[in-house]
């Protein structure tokens, strides 16, 4: 499968990726030859096998329900660009 | 040999030290760890041109040398008291700056520290500084790094400046170049192995599970692991020991005991089953690669290995698999970069030009990369035809490696497909830098431990390693296996080759 340049600007912006006009031709290029490269996978019969997301996690454990954490709002704070009344500050999305 | 960058200096003879040797000598007080620590931070002023650190916390290494020191005097040594390590920028420390080698990152100070890193405060260690790596480990060079390249301690006949493989190449660099005694590392797809085998070092990637991934910071979850970079086997075993274990704050990390892993070592391979996958053996694989796979077979079976061929026929698929299971996994977990609550933030009119402003000029091209990639496998329409494909594709993976071990103990392979390039001659297509890994990619896929040893030099005198992958949970088979290896293999380290 290959990407044409308005697929490639589609991509960027569900990544939120800015890409400059220059850079979707190279970025365009790269991500083809990757896909290409994984193409390969399609030579493999897969029929029944059932797809695996992870290994060695027999059971996912369960913990009790109880609160451990918290009160922590100066070290949540600490490393925000742009803080104002205990909150994170954004430009405006509503108007 | 002649082929060095770096002059070990042979004032002090510290920093040449096994961390076995270097404990030994704390604890018989031939050197304090002020003196040990001292050592390094002189090494790693010396020798800043590698870049192998991103930061070095001096300061805080000799108060945490004094306070080992303290402990020692009294006989209250833990496992690895007073042993000077690198920290790789991708572990959080606590009011350290970790970066993950990434300016979208850069500034951050953790306010929480990694199990990892925790575990091996509490068994004693000094951190020496954060070490460089590849972006969000995303690289086998360690060439995508925000702070600049990595520079191997190794050099080549002509004199050219030499990868240290990646993504954990700073880690590498100073393990091999005196720099730290020891290192942590992290391997997502051959990031400790590669690296370990460039610069003629032990890297070992434990099993899936065996360190709590909490508080590193995440690239591909369902295949990150947190390993060692040492000098020696025993050292690896030392280390793991201290890292290892069940953690609440990690659903994926196991509820198993941690074995003594140090017992195993002098078990021998008497007996040991050892298969050799054929699919390894690799289309114009270089003959020096093929000889020193050879040699290695040698040498277990002349200790009383029997050897097996096996099949491991998914082989081919797996660096495939890997390019859309590793960005799919690391475009969800970069999302979280969205300069708001922490890291760099480039102002936009609206929310979402502030998000891409930030992520624009945060994150590198090859980061970029693998989300764009990630972000097409996952987005509609496209899901089932590479997403579910590939972790299809794993499982067949997975049952490889489990037929396998109904038949054999461990099996024995290269560890890289070449030895170290010069940083200027690094492959501009990133497909054939992503070559790099199609030895060691199979056992992340399949969450298996693998370790590689340093059993040899390349046509132009560089090291080479030979990786053995275990069963799931089966370091020990690694251990006692590699410590055959390295007796066999009497490989000259960069530092020991010129002093001892």
């Amino acid at each position: 499968m290959s990407l044409d340049q308005d697929t490639v600007k589609r991509i960027a912006h569900l990544a939120r990726l800015k890409l400059s006009e220059e850079r979707i031709k190279p970025m365009q290029e790269d991500l083809n030859r990757i896909l290409h490269f994984i193409d390969q996978l399609n030579e493999v019969e897969t029929g029944s096998v059932e797809a695996i997301a992870g290994v060695n996690m027999p059971i996912m454990p369960m913990r009790e329900d109880r609160v451990t954490d918290g009160d922590k709002v100066q070290a949540i704070l600490q490393n925000a660009p742009e803080v104002a009344c205990n909150m994170f500050v954004v430009p405006k999305v509503v108007e | 040999m002649t082929n060095l960058a770096v002059k070990p200096s042979l004032k002090n003879d510290l920093i040449h030290l096994t961390l076995t040797e270097a404990r030994y000598g704390l604890e018989e007080k031939k050197f304090s760890a002020v003196e040990l620590t001292k050592a390094y931070l002189d090494s790693m002023e010396e020798h800043r041109h590698l870049n192998a650190y991103i930061l070095e916390t001096p300061e805080k290494a000799l108060e945490e040398a004094k306070e080992s020191d303290a402990r020692l005097a009294k006989g209250e040594g833990r496992l690895l008291e007073g042993i000077p390590l690198a920290m790789k920028d991708l572990f959080c420390t606590k009011g350290i700056q970790t970066t993950a080698a990434s300016h979208i990152l850069e500034g951050f100070i953790p306010p929480y520290e990694s199990t990892v890193s925790d575990n091996l405060k509490k068994a004693g260690t000094i951190t020496l500084g954060k070490t460089n790596m590849d972006e969000f480990a995303m690289g086998s060079a360690n060439i995508t790094s925000y702070f600049g390249n990595v520079i191997s301690p190794w050099k080549r006949v002509d004199g050219k400046d030499l990868t240290p493989g990646g993504s954990s190449g700073g880690t590498a660099a100073a393990v091999a170049g005196g720099l730290a005694v020891a290192g942590t590392a992290t391997d997502t797809g051959g990031s400790i192995r590669q690296p370990a085998a460039f610069t003629g070092l032990v890297g070992l990637k434990p099993t899936y599970g065996r360190c709590s991934r909490w508080g590193t910071v995440a690239f591909a979850s369902s295949l990150d692991q947190a390993g060692t970079i040492t000098r020696d086997v025993r050292d690896s075993a030392l280390m793991l020991k201290a890292m290892a274990g069940y953690d609440p704050k990690d659903a994926t990390s196991a509820h198993i005991e941690v074995p003594d892993f140090a017992k195993a070592l002098e078990l021998g391979v008497k007996g040991l089953k050892v298969g050799i996958p054929k699919e390894y053996h690799l289309e114009g694989m270089p003959e020096d690669i093929l000889s020193l796979w050879e040699q290695g077979k040698k040498w277990l079976s002349e200790a009383g290995a029997e050897l097996v061929d096996i099949s491991l026929p998914h082989t081919k698929y797996s660096l495939p698999t890997y390019y859309v299971l590793a960005p799919a996994e690391a475009s969800s977990n970069l999302a979280r970069y969205d300069g708001v609550r922490y890291g760099l933030r480039v102002p936009g009119k609206t929310l979402d030009e502030l998000y891409e402003n930030t992520r624009s000029e945060g994150f590198g091209e090859e980061v970029q990369r693998r989300i764009m990639i990630g972000t097409y496998v996952l987005s509609a329409g496209y899901y089932d035809a590479y997403y579910l494909k590939a972790q299809k594709v794993r499982r067949l993976v997975t049952q490889d490696f489990e037929l396998a071990y109904q038949k054999v103990d461990v099996i024995l392979t290269p560890t890289t497909p070449s030895a170290a390039f010069a940083l200027d001659e690094k492959p501009t297509d990133p497909v054939v830098m992503y070559l790099n890994d199609v030895l060691t990619v199979p056992a992340n896929l399949a969450g298996l431990p693998a370790i590689s040893v340093p059993a040899g030099f390349s046509k132009d005198n560089l090291p080479l390693g030979l990786q053995l992958i275990g069963p799931a949970f089966d370091e020990n088979v690694l251990f006692r296996t590699a410590r055959v290896l390295e007796d066999a293999a009497q490989f000259k380290s960069f530092l020991r080759g010129h002093t001892s």
